[in-house]
């Protein structure tokens, strides 16, 4: 209960934000920063559950019928998210306050970003995944938000929109995986699909299921061919991108490889699309690291090099790899949190973020310098920091599968050391050099966060073992899929991995003074056909289809879409009626009384009188007297009910045409001989087929009548004598709240119709009530 | 169209229409009427009030925006609904019980009439909004 109480909280306090934020002024990060403070205590207390084998759950049956069960599971892996959401979520919140000081929307960001923790959360400790499917999605519409945060400007709008689609795609497609998984397995429950691996792997869903899954994973975790969207998100704050587009949202997708691979691991697919597309990530996006100059799209890239290293190892599957990703997982969302905190007080403090205007500004701003050195250190995997014992084991795992596999890791390596140098100490270091703002130290919120997650880079490095057996063991016995004890070890010897880790520092660090001649080289070979300009295209494509269609189908005239309507219902209704048999005639049609009969007359004569006259107040009396007409046979049949409503409904009618009429030009015939023929047509068929539906639908009796069933039982089970109200409001009462939504909806629009057309004259906003 | 005749009758007619709907909403459940003929008896002298005298005349007499009256309509409905959940019951299943008035016979009172009260609401807003949004596009 109180694991679902944690992961909905942040959903909570989200609701609260807005007010919270304008009661609390400046103190609201410290204040909302006590909830993601209290979790990570709290998922901490659960560790040793995890650890023992034992982990906490939660169950609520949700939709039981379609195997939607409302569950959570706090094993090693999900807690290790689950810490990595919380810690860092509370740093972030803390640094946001100070980060946008001042900002009026603060209040809308806090919401956002605390929704976002709840929604991620969810990813990481769902046990249904379909549950998992559901946050999954909303930390895709919460990411929206907050890269378009700053809504005003079109470059934002546009990156947000980017990454929702290309995610929000993906998802569409993991869902598609998801239930195939659950149908092959029999079950919708993570710890219930982890037991079936055998028969998932024998399925012949497993292959549209793995590469469907693969596509939802692959599209969150930018991998090739679908990062371009993590650098464009960076029009995000920064907080967002150290955040989301960092430490927690990007890693879901390989949250959801590791979480799977036990089941879906152990296959030739497997390994080679999951490593090959990692490989293909790291090199590509650190590749592309080498030409940034704008220190957050250089650290994206850094980001896209990374997930994609994860996934490589992923897809390597060895136990060595899985160890090595899951504490490259942890040590990279320390160093690269930290980072990019550095990179956004950097911004803040000296007004920009572009690497080459950097410099020198160790001595004005002393602890962000610290923090970003330690966490760069870390990126580069120097000892005695976290980031060197991740990347000595991920250098291990790769020298089991051969030569090409190391150099292409190694060279994943260099990467890293070049872009930690370029943004732990380009900046602080060399000459001094103009800025816009002058720069001074971070306030204490901006420094707190970076500072934090740097020294738990140096704490961990040098106590590996503080975090191998609570945190680390369980999170990979979880990727395994069997318990195994992990010891990490800080010093492992001299040994190939050792030799392999200082030659990537020392050409990386080579790398790194060699940069200003590297960019000027490699920015000349950009080329247009990436995948982001495909995006773009496609999206132009669909824009184009888009106002075309509506154009054609949308063309403002009332009388095409009467026509369209009536024509490709009557057509569609008739021909199924007539070709697959449904058409009789009741043979006592005839029996019909004087009056009935004279009615029927009345109400020919309204509607033909109404067609043919000219003017508009005897067309409106003639359809009341067929409208009229219609509700005395309703009364001769005994439904009172129904007369009521029909003659209040044409006194309505007339109401409203007398008003309408107001508005109006004056009557005159403007159509063509030719257009009304075409218009009776229509009609005599849609009036023709109506009349044959009715008379064949007397003679059917496809089910017994429910009717009878509606009688005996309402007055004992709904309480009415008047059964025509109580269907209305107790049997079908769901379809009555459908149809009054509907209809407030409908009035919605009529209104903004109505006000919209006066505001193109002259605008009389506001003046209304 | 301000015609005198009009005008009078709209004064005379609006509280008979009134409570008329009120007795064919109370009425509905065991005979005809009902929360949607009922809204739209209510709505009719408003539509009436604003042809007489205007729309912003008839808003001061309705003193809610019909707008309102829309969303209040649909969440009581809604809300209804959600009583039968509360018993563990699934949505919309109908809850009744007594109430009882000081003098007068215990009542049956249940969801379903909440409902119909939704309706009713949702009903006068909507017909209300069009009515007078078309009676204020001059």
């Amino acid at each position: 209960m109180i694991l679902a109480i944690a992961v909905l909280s942040g959903f909570g306090l989200a609701f609260f934000a807005p007010i919270l934020s304008r009661r609390l002024g400046h103190s609201t990060g410290w204040i909302l920063a006590l909830l993601p403070a209290g979790l990570t205590v709290y998922f901490a207390s659960l560790t040793p559950l995890a650890a023992a084998n034992e982990p906490a759950t939660f169950s609520y049956p949700w939709a039981t019928e379609l195997g939607l069960l409302f569950s959570f599971r706090a094993d090693g892996l999900a807690l290790l998210f689950a810490l990595l959401i919380s810690g860092i979520g509370t740093l972030v919140v803390v640094y946001a306050g100070g980060y946008l000081k001042g900002d009026p929307n603060l209040g809308r960001f806090y919401a956002w970003l605390l929704a976002f923790m709840g929604a991620m959360l969810g990813v990481a400790l769902a046990d249904n995944i379909l549950v998992l499917f559901v946050f999954w999605e909303l930390t895709s519409i919460s990411s929206y938000m907050l890269i378009g945060y700053e809504h005003e400007r079109e470059s934002a709008r546009g990156s947000a929109l980017q990454a929702f689609l290309v995610t929000g795609s993906g998802g569409l497609a993991l869902l598609a995986g998801l239930l195939l998984l659950g149908n092959a397995g029999g079950t919708f429950e993570l710890s219930g699909l982890l037991a079936q691996g055998a028969v998932l792997r024998a399925s012949p869903l497993y292959l549209p299921a793995v590469i469907l899954v693969l596509l939802g994973a692959f599209t969150k975790s930018a991998q090739f061919p679908f990062h371009f969207w993590l650098p464009n998100a960076m029009e995000a704050p920064t907080p967002v991108s150290a955040y989301l587009h960092s430490a927690t949202m990007v890693k879901a997708g390989v949250y959801l490889l590791a979480r799977l691979g036990p089941v879906l691991n152990g296959t030739d697919l497997w390994l080679y699309a999951v490593g090959g597309v990692g490989a293909a990530t790291m090199l590509v996006g650190g590749y592309l690291a080498l030409i940034q100059t704008d220190l957050k799209r250089l650290l994206a890239y850094a980001t896209v090099s990374t997930l994609g290293m994860l996934t490589l190892l992923i897809g390597l599957g060895s136990s060595h790899a899985l160890e090595a990703a899951i504490v490259l997982l942890l040590a990279h969302g320390l160093y690269k949190g930290a980072l990019f905190l550095v990179a956004g007080a950097l911004d803040h403090e000296t007004g920009t973020r572009d690497i080459t205007q950097l410099g020198g500004l160790f001595s004005k701003m002393k602890l962000t310098a610290t923090a970003g050195g330690i966490a760069s250190l870390s990126m580069a995997g120097l000892p005695p920091l976290f980031g060197f014992i991740s990347k000595e084991l991920a250098y291990e795992a790769a020298l089991e599968f051969g030569p090409w596999l190391t150099a292409c890791v190694v060279a994943g390596g260099l990467f890293f050391v070049f872009v930690a140098g370029a943004v732990g100490v380009g900046p602080f270091w060399g000459k001094p050099k103009q800025t816009p703002k002058s720069a001074h130290e971070a306030p204490f919120s901006m420094w707190l966060g970076p500072l934090t997650l740097a020294g738990l880079s140096l704490l961990i490095g040098i106590f590996p073992a503080s975090v191998s057996g609570f945190l680390v063991s369980p999170a990979v016995s979880a990727a395994i899929g069997e318990a195994v004890g992990v010891r990490l070890k800080l010093w492992h010897g001299v040994n190939t991995a050792f030799i392999l880790s200082m030659l990537t520092l020392v050409v990386g660090a080579g790398l790194f003074a060699a940069r200003e001649p590297i960019r000027s080289v490699l920015s000349k070979l950009t080329w247009r056909w990436g995948p982001a300009f495909l995006y773009d295209r496609s999206l132009d494509a669909l824009n184009a289809v888009a106002r075309g269609q509506t154009r054609f189908l949308q063309s403002g005239y009332l009388r095409f879409y009467l026509f369209t309507i009536v024509f490709v219902g009557t057509g569609l209704a008739g021909y199924t009626l007539f070709t697959r048999g449904g058409f009789h005639w009741p043979l006592d049609v005839l029996d019909v009384r004087f009056y009935e009969a004279l009615l029927a007359v009345l109400i020919l004569c309204g509607a033909f009188f109404a067609t043919i006259s000219k003017s508009r107040l005897g067309a409106v009396a003639s359809l009341g007297v067929a409208g009229y007409g219609v509700a005395l046979i309703y009364l001769l049949f005994g439904a009172p009910d129904l007369a009521m409503t029909q003659f209040l409904i044409e006194s309505l009618t007339v109401i409203l045409f007398v008003l309408a009429f107001y508005h109006l030009p004056n009557f005159a015939q403007l159509t063509l001989r030719r257009s009304r023929l075409r218009d009776v047509l229509i009609a005599l068929l849609a009036g023709g087929l109506m009349t044959t539906l009715v008379l064949s639908a007397v003679g059917i009796q496809l089910y017994p009548r429910i009717s009878s069933y509606f009688v005996e039982n309402s007055l004992p089970l709904a309480h009415g004598r008047n059964v025509v109200n109580v269907i209305l409001v107790d049997f079908r009462g769901i379809d009555t709240m459908g149809e009054i939504t509907v209809l407030g909806i409908a009035a919605i629009g009529v209104y903004a119709l109505l006000k919209l057309n006066l505001g193109a004259g002259r605008n009389r906003e506001g003046e209304e009530e | 169209m301000s015609s005198l005749i009009l005008r009078t009758t709209a004064r005379y007619l609006t509280p008979l229409l009134l409570i008329f709907s009120v007795f064919l909403f109370l009425r509905g459940h065991n005979q005809p009427g009902g929360g949607f003929a009922a809204g739209l008896v209510a709505a009719a002298p408003f539509a009436l009030l604003s042809i007489a005298f205007g729309a912003a005349e008839a808003r001061r007499i309705l003193q809610v925006k019909p707008r309102l009256l829309i969303g209040v309509g649909l969440l009581t409905s809604f809300a209804s609904g959600a009583i039968g959940l509360l018993k563990g019951q699934p949505f919309l299943t109908g809850v009744w019980g007594y109430i009882q008035l000081p003098g007068l016979d215990p009542v049956e009172m249940g969801t379903p009439v909440l409902f119909d009260l939704g309706v009713y609401l949702v009903v006068i807003g909507v017909s209300l909004s069009i009515i007078f949004a078309l009676e204020e596009a001059e």
